[in-house]
């Protein structure tokens, strides 16, 4: 059976809107290199330029919207490709709130820097969390590239592996305070950095999810991962 | 091949192992099928398919040509059609039928709906003109036609024409109505009155529609079978059919792939 739909024009607009999506995803990447970077140096010049992509992270997330918008009031798609449509949408907009994580990742560091209390913090577990955040993304753009639901799986596992990070660290924090008031502040610093690292994991799960629903039709969001696997089998 | 029967819906027309040939060529092959009661049912499928041939069956439109021969059954409220001694007349009032071109019988809008039903009742001047507002108004056309129902059918727009020609289907009160591409000749505006109609007629009748247009399915029906080249390949509920087919060959065709 063909895989290519009798109006070439329909599948030069799928690939399109898809391409543009992949583009989307490596500019919201490097946005996100870029503010771990700039967490790991302390570096203000690469804050304000995390901070500078915003704007182009958002008029692509509008363009593509709008070619959504466009292809599904003409072409009136239906099961797999309206599902990719959707997915599409969907991921769209994960990726531009991977952009606002990073926008805020930028904006702390700068106050961060400001404060003076830079070279004082304890942030070298949060570059790991960091990197391992900006990983499970790439993981996630690729499979949705090769819509791979096996590696999309893996992807929602791994979340899972941030997440508890994420509260090991919390909780750590926590012992940090109360050992010596005068950490607080910084510590509030680091526990919105994570909590925005964490959030992006979130994120790159969310479009694994959503690789499950174009290629399998199953919604598996709010599905624990061993519901998940026997759904994909 | 086993039945394909969508949900626990109460079953209309049973079709089993349907087998049916235009002289030498098999047109549809071992067809199993529960058509749901006071449903619609979409057959959709590539021209040659066999969809219409299927439908044709239904009120065995087919005797009308010698080659053209049924073997399985059709069993429709326990009785088996393709067997049944009744008189086919009696068959079609049963099951009625609206065809792609608006067919108007060349009399007035108000025989064309009395004309079907003075075979089958014996009604009074008060009851029929109560039975022909009844059904125009059905077949929301009444507000349109009212003051002009000695006129001609044929004075009547396409749509109109089509509407009264399922005002005529209805007139003589059948279980079944079958749809062969109901639409295909007519503007927008009255495809979705057709199309507002057939969901509405759903409540008394069990409606059967072919159609080329995917989306006319995709809109009005609850189930849709899916046929290629004589055989029934998928059947479902419309929106699982459209959302996400079983089939692969459902899928590409659905999806505009089919080549």
């Amino acid at each position: 059976m063909p895989e290519k739909h009798l109006s070439s024009q329909f599948d030069s607009e799928l690939n399109s809107v898809s391409a543009r999506v992949m583009e989307l995803g490596g500019l919201v990447e490097s946005q996100l290199l870029n503010a771990i970077h700039a967490l790991t140096h302390f570096s203000d010049e690469t804050a304000d330029r995390v901070i500078q992509t915003e704007d182009r992270v958002d008029s692509m997330e509008v363009q593509i919207d709008h070619d959504l918008s466009s292809i599904i009031a003409r072409r009136q798609p239906t099961a797999r490709d309206l599902r990719l449509l959707i997915a599409i949408s969907k991921t769209t907009a994960n990726l531009e709130r991977v952009g606002d994580e990073a926008e805020k990742i930028a904006r702390m560091v700068k106050s961060i820097i400001r404060s003076g209390s830079a070279r004082a913090l304890p942030s070298s577990e949060l570059r790991i969390a960091a990197d391992q955040a900006s990983a499970l993304l790439r993981k996630a753009l690729d499979a949705f590239a090769r819509l791979d639901v096996e590696a999309a799986v893996s992807i929602i596992r791994d979340d899972d592996a941030i997440d508890r990070e994420f509260d090991g660290f919390v909780r750590k924090l926590i012992t940090y305070m109360m050992e010596d008031p005068r950490t607080i502040s910084p510590s509030l610093d680091l526990l919105f950095l994570a909590k925005a690292i964490e959030r992006i994991g979130d994120h790159a799960k969310n479009i694994a999810e959503f690789i499950i629903y174009i290629v399998k039709g199953t919604d598996v969001r709010h599905t624990a991962i061993d519901q998940i696997e026997s759904a994909v089998k | 091949m086993e039945t394909l029967t969508p949900t626990r819906e109460k079953s209309k027309i049973s079709v089993k192992d349907l087998n049916f040939y235009y002289g030498k060529f098999h047109a549809l092959k071992g067809i199993n099928l529960e058509i749901p009661e006071n449903k619609v049912t979409a057959f959709i499928g590539p021209s040659g398919c066999g969809k219409s041939t299927l439908l044709r069956v239904f009120n065995r439109m087919f005797e009308l040509y010698p080659e053209q021969r049924a073997e399985g059954q059709i069993v429709l409220d326990g009785e088996d059609l393709l067997t049944s001694r009744k008189d086919v007349a009696i068959l079609r009032a049963k099951v009625g039928m609206v065809f792609q071109k608006p067919t108007p019988f060349p009399m007035s809008i108000y025989d064309n709906i009395a004309f079907g039903v003075k075979l089958f009742e014996n009604l009074s001047a008060t009851d029929m003109d109560e039975r022909v507002e009844w059904a125009l108004r059905k077949a929301a056309l009444w507000g349109e036609v009212k003051d002009k129902l000695r006129q001609g059918g044929s004075s009547l727009s396409g749509g109109q024409q089509q509407r009264l020609c399922i005002a005529r289907g209805i007139a003589i009160k059948p279980e079944v109505l079958l749809l062969d591409e109901p639409c295909s000749a007519l503007d927008p505006i009255s495809t979705a009155k057709v199309e507002e109609l057939i969901v509405e007629l759903k409540r008394d009748y069990t409606v059967v529609i072919v159609t080329h247009n995917m989306q006319q399915a995709a809109r009005c029906s609850d189930y849709t079978a899916y046929m290629y080249l004589g055989d029934l390949i998928e059947f479902g509920s419309t929106e699982q059919m459209f959302f996400k087919p079983t089939r692969k060959e459902t899928e590409d065709y659905i999806t505009g792939r089919f080549g």
